[in-house]
């Protein structure tokens, strides 16, 4: 059973992410998920979009699909199809998951792909220096938003949920365990399994939101979760929660007919 | 026999294991064949959301070492040019059908034409080289779809069945062999770098997934390793123009076409439907001097074939779009060339043909 850093890549070190960001965290705690899980690096396939957080697959010792923007999820679709056996995970942003890619994304949620996808959302383009994305929060100031964010936000957990994936949770980079717990049960759940994880970018997001040290993005990250459970109550009480607040834990976990099952 | 189930059934034929589509005019028949067979042979169909999807499904598809093949028209086949550069940057050999209909966009859904015969070669941004295949027959529906599976495992590229209504919706009679000749992908030797090359070995070995190679894929620039190096002059140049050389470099060798009445001074180049025509006058007036190139093959383009008309004074190119085609063979030969565009959805007629005979002919002057 391999380790967490035999799961690395250690040839393609250092890596291009910036100081302080939150795509390092998300992918070790995706690769000691694999680990815990003892699945066998040969059997498995990374695939990914364009940006930041795509770039992880390349990190990974796995045979890996660094694809085009938007369309990770359709390559990894035929990936998955064509080879049942294979465990595949997909890393892809919010920009490249939701923007680009959002057809691709509630397309392989409603055919419930026996798959991982962990998405870092950085609330941002990171790779182009900080524009506005469709999860940028509204009055959050970014390189295309220079008067703050005017549109509403997407809620990609929910929208998983809505389009049928089996497993759906949402963590931040600054609860670890969680996260690292919530990747390994998406693993272990049949179906389409969607991790979201609220990530830090201190270089282009923190700098035009006066957060510009690592650590005061990742305890704003932490300031503004609100468990899912809480959430429901307080929402069932009639209680008034600030829409500055996102919701974590797991949204749902059910077993919806699956796609793409190992044979 | 209708040649969109010819071409189906070809491409079953040549190993295809999986088809990802989306529904199209002309090409529907293509994707609803694949539907019925796939399950019967092991293979999988899916209908993905769109064309963006369906061309990055059999990308993924063919990595895990599967033939895969996915069937279009015109404004799916635009959707389609994004990751026509990803198949080609990474070597991924995959098949597009592509039936063309009348455009630019939307256009004439239910009628013929070859207006996508430039996109196919450029359509997708930078440089790389592609092949194209043009079957004027349902025969060749099935022949070319079967050798556009081998030409694909071979050169490591997208290739191209450019078809179009008229030859994708028609029926006649078609031999299908016991069995055909099936190139199988060659799989990248152990120990060897997985985009290792050298002159006389342009397209490397394929490391398929989950064969132990560990292969990072990307539409980065890379270097033999796979792995991104996108500032190294270097690096892109050697990249680029061995993507290009692979194919070109091998024109000749790819040719496919056929030719008659070498010693004509009035020469008609065709491909897809204006062949039919083109053969349908020289059964007609077979006194007359006419030359004729069929080519099947289009992209790399053979230029090598207008230098076996040593008589000629003049190449008409009917082409079912504005000059296309016709514009590279002028590249080719100073003699003079005379583009016939038919545009509407009909093929070219034999008055059509004729007319422009006789017009060249008064042109040169002399007898017959």
């Amino acid at each position: 059973m391999p380790s967490v850093s035999e799961w690395y890549r250690a040839d393609r070190m250092p890596h291009i992410f910036c100081t302080g960001c939150g795509n390092g965290t998300v992918l070790n705690c995706t690769l000691q998920a694999a680990s815990d899980m003892g699945w066998e690096i040969d059997d498995t396939v990374f695939v990914s979009g364009i940006g930041c957080s795509s770039r992880a697959s390349g990190y990974t010792a796995a045979d890996s699909l660094h694809t085009t923007h938007g369309r990770a999820l359709a390559f990894a679709t035929g990936v998955k199809m064509a080879h049942p056996e294979f465990n595949v995970v997909v890393f892809t942003g919010d920009g490249d998951l939701s923007a680009i890619g959002g057809n691709h994304f509630i397309h392989a949620c409603r055919r419930n792909i026996d798959m991982t996808v962990i998405c870092m959302n950085n609330m941002i383009y990171g790779m182009t220096g900080g524009q506005g994305s469709p999860c940028t929060p509204r009055g959050a100031f970014s390189t295309t938003t220079p008067y703050g964010a005017q549109e509403p936000t997407f809620d990609l957990a929910e929208l998983a949920v809505a389009a049928g994936a089996n497993y759906v949770s949402r963590w931040t980079t600054y609860h670890v365990k969680q996260l690292t717990d919530s990747i390994k049960t998406g693993m272990e759940t049949p179906g389409l399994s969607f991790i979201e994880t609220m990530s830090q970018c201190p270089t282009s997001y923190g700098r035009k939101n006066k957060l510009r040290q690592p650590l005061d993005m990742i305890e704003y990250l932490r300031d503004h979760s609100i468990l899912i459970s809480k959430k429901r109550r307080l929402e069932a009480e009639g209680k008034v929660i600030p829409d500055t607040t996102f919701a974590v834990g797991e949204f749902v976990r059910r077993s919806r007919p699956v796609m793409g099952l190992k044979r | 026999m209708q040649g969109n189930i010819a071409c189906a059934e070809g491409a079953l034929a040549a190993g295809c294991r999986f088809f990802g589509g989306y529904p199209i005019t002309p090409s529907t028949e293509v994707a609803e064949h694949m539907a019925k067979m796939m399950p019967k042979v092991g293979g999988v169909f899916i209908q993905m959301e769109d064309e963006i999807a369906s061309i990055s499904s059999i990308i993924g598809a063919s990595w895990t070492g599967v033939k895969a093949m996915t069937a279009t028209s015109g404004p799916g086949f635009s959707l389609m040019m994004e990751n026509i550069g990803y198949a080609a940057i990474t070597e991924t050999p995959i098949v597009i059908i592509n039936v063309q209909r009348g455009g630019p966009s939307t256009g004439q859904p239910t009628m013929s034409a070859q207006g996508d015969m430039m996109q196919c070669r450029f359509g997708s941004h930078g440089d790389f080289s592609i092949i194209a295949l043009t079957p004027s027959t349902v025969q060749e529906m099935y022949e070319l779809t079967v050798k556009a599976f081998n030409l694909a495992e071979e050169f490591r590229c997208p290739v191209f069945l450019m078809s179009d209504e008229t030859i994708g919706h028609m029926r006649e009679r078609i031999e299908i062999p016991d069995s055909v000749d099936v190139v199988n992908r060659k799989e990248l030797e152990k120990g060897k770098l997985p985009y290792e090359t050298d002159a006389d070995n342009p397209v490397p070995g394929f490391p398929t997934f989950g064969h132990g190679h560990r292969v990072h894929v990307t539409g980065l620039t890379h270097d033999a390793r796979g792995y991104p190096d996108t500032t190294n002059h270097k690096t892109h140049s050697d990249l680029v123009r061995r993507l290009v050389g692979k194919v070109e470099s091998k024109r000749h060798e790819i040719a496919d076409y056929d030719i008659a009445g070498t010693d004509a001074e009035i020469v008609f180049l065709t491909y897809g439907p204006a062949t039919r025509t083109v053969r349908q006058i020289m059964k007609d007036s077979p006194d007359l001097k006419i030359g004729h190139i069929n080519l099947r093959i289009v992209w790399p383009f053979p230029e090598n074939v207008l230098k076996e008309f040593p008589n000629a004074k003049v190449f008409i190119v009917p082409e079912m779009n504005m000059g296309q085609i016709g514009r590279e063979v002028a590249r080719h030969t100073p003699v003079k060339v005379v583009y016939l565009p038919k545009l509407g959805g009909d093929m070219h007629t034999p008055q059509d043909l004729m007319e422009a005979y006789d017009r060249e002919k008064a042109l040169i002057g002399g007898g017959n």
